[in-house]
């Protein structure tokens, strides 16, 4: 099926997601969407799928305008979309996932289970899918939770697939399987939109390109365009790819971890036997695919998990068993994965957010009450330091870009003195400029002497940042190795491989 | 990066580096602190005598004789299992295992005969009587957790409960007098609680207000009203507004006269037999139907079902008006079998007890109604109690159906999990 989407427009309040959007899509061609984070992709995706209404514009199909009042309607015309968060009901199975909203009915509109399994089974074979109709989606890991939506889709004989960003939560080997079966998809007719920031990816597979920057199309490339013309094109201007650091000045050792193991609420073991060491100066880069044990592990060192075995020693003093704010105390910066939830408190303003980790005392606090002035003059100090683009330091955090968020964060976790830096995704969802800054930032902390953890599942900012890399498969450590270990080698041990002549 | 698919991950399991148990000490630590309490009810307050069970009614197929025990000696019995049930739950805990469901049964089992040992001394218990009763002050709770359990798997928090009971208990005894017919008061109950879910769906669904706030405005509004009307309107005419017929217990053959069981569950009204239908069709429909997954889905992930083209509000408004009618249904019990005429606040909260039953069954129809049995049960047992007279201060007694609630919640649920989306208003992108 031909899709031709005709100047989309799509606007939230005052902000354009979407101006004047055109993009064709053939049958059996591979159309990739190009764009930073924000640049508006996920959002004309959601207009062609009828979630959200177009403003103005329309969509084609097979040359025959359509209109969708919802994704029911997109759905009957044959498209199907891999959204960027899985849309699969956590505590169903598999087949009912797969069944929702197309059900086979037998008497009195009971569900007809077996039909549902046996379309999974199906559809599993022809691809080559190894999934057991019967799983709880939870309980699978995201790749194949991500298979279950492209069953989804095809379940319903989609003719145009979409697929938002569906590399971002997979191993190396994982994406180049994801790749192959869209090279299947494709020879077998369908159109496939493929959404991504990764241009790498992109020159793989793609038939065409489209870049798109702040809601606009800026152009289109050819799969040839090399990766710092399709940078440039994506970010507006030159983007320095790489970043610059001098050899580490290694102190003696400061966070020891031995042995660590990690258990939630329902007894699964996240963190296992995990032993490291990171001497003052030096980042240690941890690398693997999201949900490995990263969460939890930088969770043990904040204190913020309950079931912890092992030692963590940071400077010889031991932080299994001790309060949060204890641990905050003695010295320990967090730029936790999620800055919405955990890093920032959207309704408080810049100045609020920048004191947060310093609500029990000096020097903002003086007998219970706040010392405005001094807050004051702190986050004006700040916000020109860490380049923090906003009207004022009043301004509320949860209006802000993400870059700028986390621009927040980082100038808050910095500006103490530290014993130790933990960085879980530092950069995710964050425009490429900042990326750059934030990157500098957490090299000039370990310049000047502290010892960081960075969590990244981003392989580029690992290789990027580390001095050494410590690789985690199903919450056990793969190995620890040098920065500069080819990427296929790290692609392996993200998948539980142990290169041979190497122990943990 | 090279193209081969050599080293795929494994598919079929979470990236875990393995799974232990967890197990929580509350069971053991719960039952030692109930056998100590019954250990120290003989120690301090026992009296010696004798206490009888009488476990017949004379219709039944054969009769059980009455059975008789020494009480003191009995509830040592009763003490000395639970003490090695408790030691059990405690071996089994230190071996890091769940103590399992059977245990906790027979443990209960086990309390709650020395327990009424010791309250009954001298006395007769009438266990069919006790356990009928129970059933009967359970039916309204069973009714309103069902339409409880309904709304909270769509994704609708229903504190409302109480006001659906008030309000489908003043219908049926309102409509049933005017029109003499008691399935008349039923129909007018259901609608009743049609109407109360109405006002929390236009406000919860339709205006993002928090669903909590609303359904407890909407609890003082039906108290309000209802009593407003019972005052002005149906007091001052008792005769014909609110002297509704009332439902006629209905035995039914050979399964009524199945001994302990049969005059329990099978010599009620229609409207108890209803409610075995209802509890049933309500099971079978959320989880065997189309119509069951959908207003599961809306209620765990509203997003993802509205990507497959269900409409969430729509699903949700759906669920909650027939949550209601449910419940409502609950109200007409009160006025066409318990006391057959309306009085002011006649449920006395007893829509926040099914709630508590709601979470206590973790949003499961059958837990719900078991959890609602127990409320009952916990009911009955303070009635039967103060008219044999035992020796518990009735301000005690009045107090154990919240005990066991707060227990039972507390100590023995294990990590139940809400459907995921309840409480959250669904507005579209
Ligand atoms: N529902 C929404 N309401 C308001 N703003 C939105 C909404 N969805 C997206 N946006 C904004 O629209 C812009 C484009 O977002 P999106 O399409 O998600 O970008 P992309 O998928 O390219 O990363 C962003 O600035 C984002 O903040
Ligand atoms: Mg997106």
């Amino acid at each position: 099926m031909k899709l031709v989407l005709r100047d989309i427009t799509k606007r939230f309040g005052t902000l354009v997601a979407n101006d004047r959007i055109s993009l064709t899509v053939e049958p059996g061609e591979i159309h990739c969407l190009l764009g930073e984070n924000g640049a508006g992709k996920s959002t004309l995706m959601n207009v062609l799928y009828g979630l959200y209404q177009a403003d103005e514009g329309e969509i084609e199909l097979d040359g025959t305008v359509r209109n969708f009042s919802g994704p029911g309607d997109a759905i009957a015309a044959g498209i199907g979309m891999v959204h960027q968060h899985f849309m699969l009901i956590p505590v169903f199975t598999v087949a009912e996932n797969v069944m929702l909203g197309n059900e086979a009915t037998g008497f009195a509109g009971s569900l007809d289970l077996d039909a549902a399994r046996e379309r999974v089974r199906e559809i599993s074979a022809r691809f080559g899918f190894d999934v057991n109709p019967d799983a709880v989606v939870e309980d699978l890991p995201v790749g194949v939770q991500q298979r279950v939506e492209i069953i989804k889709a095809l379940s319903r004989d989609a003719q145009v697939l979409v697929l938002d960003e569906p590399t971002a939560v997979l191993t190396p080997q994982e994406t180049d399987e994801l790749m192959q079966i869209m090279r299947q998809l494709k020879e077998s007719g369908k159109a496939i939109v493929f959404i991504t920031h990764k241009l790498r990816e992109v020159r793989e597979v793609a038939d065409k390109i489209t870049v798109i920057r702040l809601g606009k199309v800026v152009g289109e490339a050819s799969p040839t365009a090399s990766n710092a013309d399709l940078a440039a094109l994506m970010v507006g201007r030159p983007v320095e790819l790489t970043v610059h650091k001098n050899p580490p000045k290694l102190g003696s050792d400061s966070l020891v971890v031995d042995n660590l193991r990690v258990v939630d609420d329902l007894g699964r073991v996240h963190v296992d036997q995990v032993s490291f060491t990171i001497k003052a100066g030096e980042i240690l880069a941890v690398a693997g695919v999201q949900g490995n044990g990263q969460t939890e592990l930088t969770e043990a060192l904040l204190g913020l998990e309950d079931h912890v075995t092992g030692s963590i020693k940071l400077n010889g003093q031991e932080l299994i068993g001790r309060s949060v704010r204890n641990i905050l105390e003695s010295g320990v910066g967090f730029i936790p994965e999620d800055r919405q939830i955990e890093g920032l408190v959207g309704d408080f303003t810049i100045a609020e957010n920048l004191m947060l980790n310093r609500s029990h005392g000096e020097p903002f606090v003086k007998r219970g009450s706040l010392q405005l002035d001094k807050l004051h003059a702190f986050a004006h100090e700040k916000v020109k330091e860490y380049d923090v683009r906003a009207p004022g330091i009043t301004t509320l955090a949860g209006q802000l870009s993400g870059g700028n968020q986390q621009k927040v964060v980082v100038a808050r976790e910095l500006s103490r003195d530290l014993e130790l830096l933990v960085a879980a995704q530092p950069t995710r969802g964050v425009d490429v400029g900042s990326i750059e800054f934030i990157h500098k930032q957490i090299v000039a902390g370990r310049d000047a002497g502290v010892p960081v953890l960075v969590v990244s599942t981003e392989l580029d900012e690992v290789v990027a940042l580390a001095d050494r890399i410590m690789v985690l498969y199903r919450g056990q450590v793969v190995g620890i190795v040098p920065s500069d270990t080819p990427r296929e080698v790290l692609g392996l041990m993200m998948t539980g491989e142990r290169p041979e002549g190497m122990t943990a | 990066m090279s193209t081969t698919t050599a080293a795929s991950v494994p598919l079929d399991e979470t990236p875990l580096a393995g799974v232990t148990t967890v197990i929580d000490k509350k069971a053991p630590v719960l039952f030692g602190a109930l056998t100590i309490g019954l250990l120290l009810l003989v120690l301090l307050a026992g009296e010696s005598g004798d206490t009888t069970f009488r476990l017949a009614t004379g219709t039944d197929f054969f009769e059980i004789p009455e059975i008789t025990v020494p009480s003191i000696a009995t509830t040592w019995l009763m003490v000395a299992i639970c003490a090695l049930c408790t030691a059990w739950s405690v071996r089994l805990y230190l071996a890091r295992r769940r103590t399992p469901m059977w245990l906790v049964v027979v443990f209960a089992l086990m309390w709650m005969i020395g327990f009424l040992t010791w309250a009954a001394t001298g006395a007769t218990i009438p266990v069919v009587g006790l356990l009928a009763g129970s059933l009967a002050l359970a039916v309204p709770l069973v009714f309103g957790a069902l339409g409880g359990v309904l709304g909270e798997r769509a994704g609708v928090v229903n504190i409302a409960i109480d006001g659906q009971l008030l309000a489908g208990a003043f219908a049926a005894a309102l409509v049933g007098s005017i029109v003499g017919s008691t399935w008349a008061g039923v129909g007018a109950s259901m609608v009743a609680g049609m109407l109360v879910a109405l006002l929390l769906g236009l406000f919860a669904i339709n205006y993002f207000v928090d669903q909590v706030i609303v359904g407890v405005v909407l609890n003082v509004l039906v108290i309000g009203l209802t009593s407003f009307m019972f005052t002005q309107v149906l007091a001052p005419n008792a005769a014909d507004l609110n002297h509704p017929p009332r439902f006629e217990k209905i035995p039914i053959p050979v399964l009524g006269d199945i001994p302990l069981i049969g005059p329990i569950f099978f010599r009620q009204t229609a409207i108890v037999y209803v409610l075995y239908i209802t509890v049933a069709l309500v099971t079978w429909a959320l989880y065997r139907t189309k119509w069951g997954l959908r207003v599961r889905s809306v209620g765990e992930h509203p997003k993802a079902a509205d990507t497959v083209g269900i409409k969430v509000n729509a699903t949700r408004w759906r669920t909650i008006l027939l949550a209601g009618a449910i419940a409502g249904m609950g109200g007409a019990f009160y006025t066409l079998v318990s006391v057959p005429q309306f009085n002011r606040e006649m449920t006395g909260g007893a829509g926040y007890i099914a709630l508590a039953a709601v979470i206590f069954g973790q949003w499961d129809p059958i837990r719900a109604t078991l959890a609602a049995l127990l409320f009952g049960f916990a009911s009955n047992l303070q009635g039967v109690l103060s008219v044999i007279g035992s020796p518990v201060p009735s301000q005690f007694m009045l107090m154990l159906p919240y005990v066991v609630t707060i227990f039972a919640v507390a100590g023995l649920v294990g990590k139940s999990r809400a459907p995921a989306s309840v409480g959250i208003p669904y507005r579209k992108g």
